[in-house]
């Protein structure tokens, strides 16, 4: 039977620590940076100027359609390359780590973008044509009609999303970054203590994404009480 | 810049000679394959049967069916992959760990925990969409079946499960979709699918601009199939007189 020993977790605490602010990190970046390109995407995705819409659409489903392990491998491994030759950087910068960053971002931002659209096509039409009665422009109606009410009904959305990305943030362990999994891998490989740090590294994923997902929970049965008056 | 494009590479041979950098890539497809479509029916017999308790009157069996979707959704899969690999097999009993260390090849081991794995993450979100699917029908559907004499399972089985099957055919479909997606995970662990092949093209050949491009393609194809696969099944069952029927 196996014998454990959970000795090795309370001295690594302030590296795992130092891994939880990489992962929550790279949450933050990618959920603003998502957030704001799903914006621009999805409205290009619903403008009138086709060539864009196709564009959008494009990036979108190509994204959409890869998994998130190729895109981080792509931006880890090609991509630099490709970056080095273009500005002819210096061989010693080494900008694989950021690269893998935006890379993930691009594609949390096309999950974004779709739900970011499904709100904006929630709004009902009859608000911009209220908006272009009023003499606003489709850049005011947009901005300062349909998104505020766009926005409100997708908070819901866009938090469960956060919740899905700070998981899909361990996968940047594919590209050697110290995140939170990162990190308890190390130290748990180092102690030859794999099965402890690999369970403990789930307990803690789960307590954080349990709560978040609750507390999601509650805000959106506000939301809808809210409504219902 | 100064590449050199040559897309002849995946026709010569690998180091050891036997087989063409084609065949790697094809091999890792089929793993790819095989690892999905059979997860995908473990995940759907899994997430049928906690979908349904998560319905029953009774809140022991419900309460168990919730706490098994929250388990496996708020864990990330590289973490429950891990877990599968490397922590059951040291933590099971009565030696069945021994055994599947000891007697199953590698290949074997990598391929089983990736299948549960991917099976078991994916059934929380089908036993969801089931859940969903029940939900959505009309509460007189479950009462008519009750007064017709109908046992509660004999509900389930003639009345609730063949229309809630027919609605959440479309949020399968995507589920269907992330299970091939997310099988590229399971490169981590080693076991050799489209994803893996792809990576060690790029140290074998040099040429990694063609070996992710192949590869990425191949993704895309795969996509293409099952949407196409899924929207004839979604014809065939779709609801006549319901959004999106005839």
């Amino acid at each position: 039977m196996y014998e454990f020993d959970w000795s090795s977790i309370p001295g690594a605490l302030p590296f795992l620590w130092e891994g939880m602010k990489v992962s929550l990190g790279i949450t933050a970046c990618a959920v603003l940076f998502g957030i704001a390109w799903g914006t621009l995407l999805a409205m290009a995705r619903l403008s009138s100027i086709k060539p864009l819409a196709w564009l959008a659409a494009g990036y979108v489903n190509l994204f959409r359609a890869i998994p998130l392990v190729m895109v981080l491998l792509w931006f880890f491994l090609i991509v630099p390359q490709v970056l080095r030759g273009f500005f002819n950087l210096d061989p010693n910068t080494d900008v694989r780590l950021a690269s893998a960053l935006v890379g993930f971002a691009l594609f949390e931002a096309a999950y974004y973008s779709e739900i970011i659209r499904a709100g904006i096509q929630s709004v009902p039409k009859g608000q911009i044509s209220a908006a272009s009665a009023l003499g606003m422009s489709y850049a005011q109606a947009m901005r300062l009609v349909v998104l505020p009410q766009a926005f409100r009904n997708m908070v819901p959305l866009l938090l469960t999303q956060a919740i899905v990305l700070f998981q899909d943030t361990s996968l940047v362990y594919v590209s050697a970054l110290a995140d939170f999994f990162g990190a308890a891998y190390k130290v748990g490989d180092r102690d030859g203590r794999l099965v402890e740090l690999l369970l403990f590294a789930g307990a803690v994923y789960f307590l954080i994404c349990f709560a978040a997902s609750q507390a999601v929970r509650h805000y959106q049965k506000k939301l809808n009480a809210h409504a219902a008056h | 810049m100064g590449y050199q494009w040559n897309w002849s590479i995946f026709g010569s041979t690998v180091p050891t000679g036997e087989t063409t950098y084609l065949a790697w890539l094809l091999s890792g497809l089929q793993t790819t394959v095989l690892l999905s479509l059979s997860a995908w029916l473990v995940a759907l017999a899994l997430g049928c049967l906690v979908g349904v308790l998560r319905t029953v009157p009774g809140k022991a069996l419900s309460g168990l069916a919730a706490t098994y979707v929250e388990v496996f959704r708020n864990i990330p899969l590289l973490v429950q992959l891990f877990s599968w690999y490397f922590v059951l097999p040291e933590i099971l009993p009565f030696g069945l760990g021994d055994a599947f260390k000891q007697q199953l090849s590698p290949l074997t081991q990598q391929f089983l925990a990736a299948m549960l794995c991917l099976a078991f993450f994916t059934s929380a979100r089908v036993a969801e969409q089931v859940r969903a699917g029940i939900n959505a029908l009309p509460r007189g559907q479950k009462a008519a079946g009750l007064a017709l004499g109908f046992t509660l399972p004999q509900t389930y089985r003639h009345v609730l499960l063949p229309m809630a099957f027919r609605l959440i055919v479309p949020p399968l479909t995507s589920e269907f979709l992330n299970i091939f997606k997310n099988s590229a995970v399971c490169s981590t662990i080693g076991l050799l699918e489209l994803a893996a092949q792809g990576r060690q093209l790029v140290d074998y050949t040099a040429q990694p601009y063609e070996s992710f491009i192949a590869v990425t393609l191949l993704y895309l194809v795969i996509n293409v199939v099952v949407m196409g696969l899924m929207r004839i099944v979604e014809a065939r069952t779709r609801v006549p007189g319901y959004l999106g029927g005839k």
